[in-house]
């Protein structure tokens, strides 16, 4: 499989797989729907809206890198389109705040940042 | 659980020949102090454990024709059992490690079981031990935990273990209504324990204002809320026959895996603990309630409240209430985690929760000293790995 363009590789997107067969959306990417075991997924973009799910405020990092940007909040956001994704997320996100994503610099690459939609 | 006279010519539910429930046990254990082993490798320490292990079951080194052993961070190594197996001196019949985290003592459990019981091996050594404080730098050991983490969509975001345990710790809290003043009776309850278990890693007393006011790590998650880092070795024989006089067996467990990542895990109503308690219970032929003694994963204090209700151990969201009306304590009606748990005995990996039945046999066979509880005659065990990705549970009754 070539490398998705998103920002697990620098570009500005989130990607997810959608499959034909049964219909499953899927964010993890792999060369088959891991519901039903279908190839020949169609990739593609999401909107970057989304609810949180859960949150934590990491305030003990492990590396160097990652300590410069103490606190900052790990959170899961159930998208528009029905998966889960893992992200980045201004501190005070509650869980079921309407969010919308943006993109960040963190520890030298770039990871999605949710904000709350007003 | 005795199942009474069988009618003439029936055999009994529990009966040795039955085809389900056969028998083996667990023949002998040993534990280490954990905290601070300064000098020792994680073979120094697996051998200490396996030593300790082997003499309580009244057995020679060369009776023992199984090894099952756990990982090393420290030390990872492709082929540890033969590795262990080598530097111990012993040539077995049967020897490979196993890994599913946290779940990794009672799984190799498992899997001794089903070996003994089919006849593969008479005496399995299960075996794990980590020199995981003085080995590596704190640092370290929390950088390598967290790569269970999925490493291209989690991993880059910078989670730690703690901050994947504090998104299902956020979660719970809102669904159950459970708070940060529940969670941190758990801190409590293990420390308590610990204070009158020489071999644990702290014996200061905590209150739940101590657990509150430390260290936020991943919110909700402070550093009372979190097991320690610490060194040692666990290690149990289970065998086809019993060795001695102890009389553990066991009378079933089950497994259940849903999901490895956290993104990936399925809704709180539907972790692996409830799937695999459900199997585990129909295995043994048990029901919760004929059960007197728990040991139960505790890496944080989170995934003590939630296995707890998971397991029926206590109603959703009433865990914490049961441990301040002494439930759980050694003198309660389910005395929990004895030794103080990874949250205060110490976790050292593998051999982390394997301390849990370690305590478990001692208490089963009276052996427990100023710990000893009234009644252990029949005891579930719960192992968590991963982010409640991996579950085992287990039942043990003394014959």
């Amino acid at each position: 499989m070539a490398k998705p363009a998103d920002w697990t590789t620098g570009v500005e997107a989130i990607l997810y797989q959608s499959c034909a067969s049964c219909g499953k959306p899927q964010y993890f990417r792999r060369g088959f729907c891991a519901s039903c075991g279908a190839t020949g997924l169609a990739e593609k973009r999401a909107s970057g809206k989304g609810t949180v799910y859960a949150t934590s405020i990491v305030m003990r990092a492990a590396t160097p890198e990652t300590r410069a940007h103490v606190p900052y909040n790990i959170v899961l956001v159930d998208t528009e389109e029905g998966f889960r994704m893992m992200a980045h997320g201004v501190n005070d996100l509650a869980i079921g705040d309407r969010v919308s994503a943006r993109f960040t610099e963190f520890a030298g690459r770039l990871v999605p940042y949710f904000e709350k939609l007003i | 659980m005795d199942s009474g006279p069988a009618p003439d010519g029936a055999s009994r539910n529990d009966d040795v020949n039955h085809s389900c429930i056969s028998m083996t046990y667990i023949t002998g254990v040993g534990l280490t102090s954990y905290g601070k082993h300064e000098g020792l490798t994680s073979l120094d320490l697996m051998s200490k454990a396996a030593e300790l292990a082997i003499a309580d079951a009244g057995l020679k080194r060369g009776e023992i024709d199984g090894i099952l052993c756990g990982y090393s961070t420290v030390s990872p190594h492709i082929m540890l059992a033969t590795v262990f197996a080598e530097h111990f001196g012993i040539r077995p019949a049967y020897a490979h490690a196993v890994q599913v985290g946290g779940a990794t003592g009672l799984a190799m459990t498992m899997l001794a079981h089903h070996l003994a019981e089919a006849g593969v091996v008479k005496h399995v050594l299960v075996v794990g031990g980590e020199n995981r404080l003085t080995g590596q730098s704190r640092d370290a050991s929390i950088l390598a935990l967290a790569q269970v983490g999925h490493p291209d969509y989690e991993v880059p975001l910078g989670p730690t273990i703690p901050a994947y345990y504090g998104l299902v710790a956020s979660r719970y809290m809102h669904e159950y209504g459970v708070t940060e003043a529940d969670l941190a009776e758990f801190a409590v309850l293990m420390r308590k324990h610990a204070l009158t278990h020489p071999g644990a890693q702290f014996h200061e007393p905590i209150t739940v204002a101590d657990v509150l006011a430390s260290k936020p790590v991943a919110s909700p998650m402070k550093l009372l809320d979190c097991c320690p880092v610490s060194d040692g070795g666990a290690a149990f024989i289970v065998s086809r026959e019993p060795t001695n006089a102890a009389r553990v067996k066991v009378r079933g467990c089950a497994q259940a895996h849903t999901h490895q990542h956290v993104t990936a895990a399925p809704a709180l109503s539907e972790l692996g603990a409830e799937i695999s308690i459900a199997k585990a219970k129909q295995a043994a032929g048990v029901a919760i309630s004929d059960v007197r003694y728990a040991a139960v994963y505790d890496s944080f204090t989170i995934t003590l409240a939630m296995l707890l209700e998971d397991l029926g151990l206590a109603k959703r969201g009433e865990a914490a209430a049961r441990v301040r009306a002494g439930y759980f304590s050694r003198g309660g009606e389910m005395p929990l985690n004895t030794h103080g748990g990874l949250l205060s005995y110490g976790h050292c990996g593998v051999g982390g929760a394997m301390a849990h039945l370690v305590e478990t046999h001692l208490q089963m066979t009276g052996r427990a000293g100023n710990r000893q509880v009234g009644d252990a005659s029949l005891a579930l065990l719960h192992g968590d790995g991963g982010v409640l990705s991996s579950h085992v549970s287990m039942f043990l009754e003394r014959l």
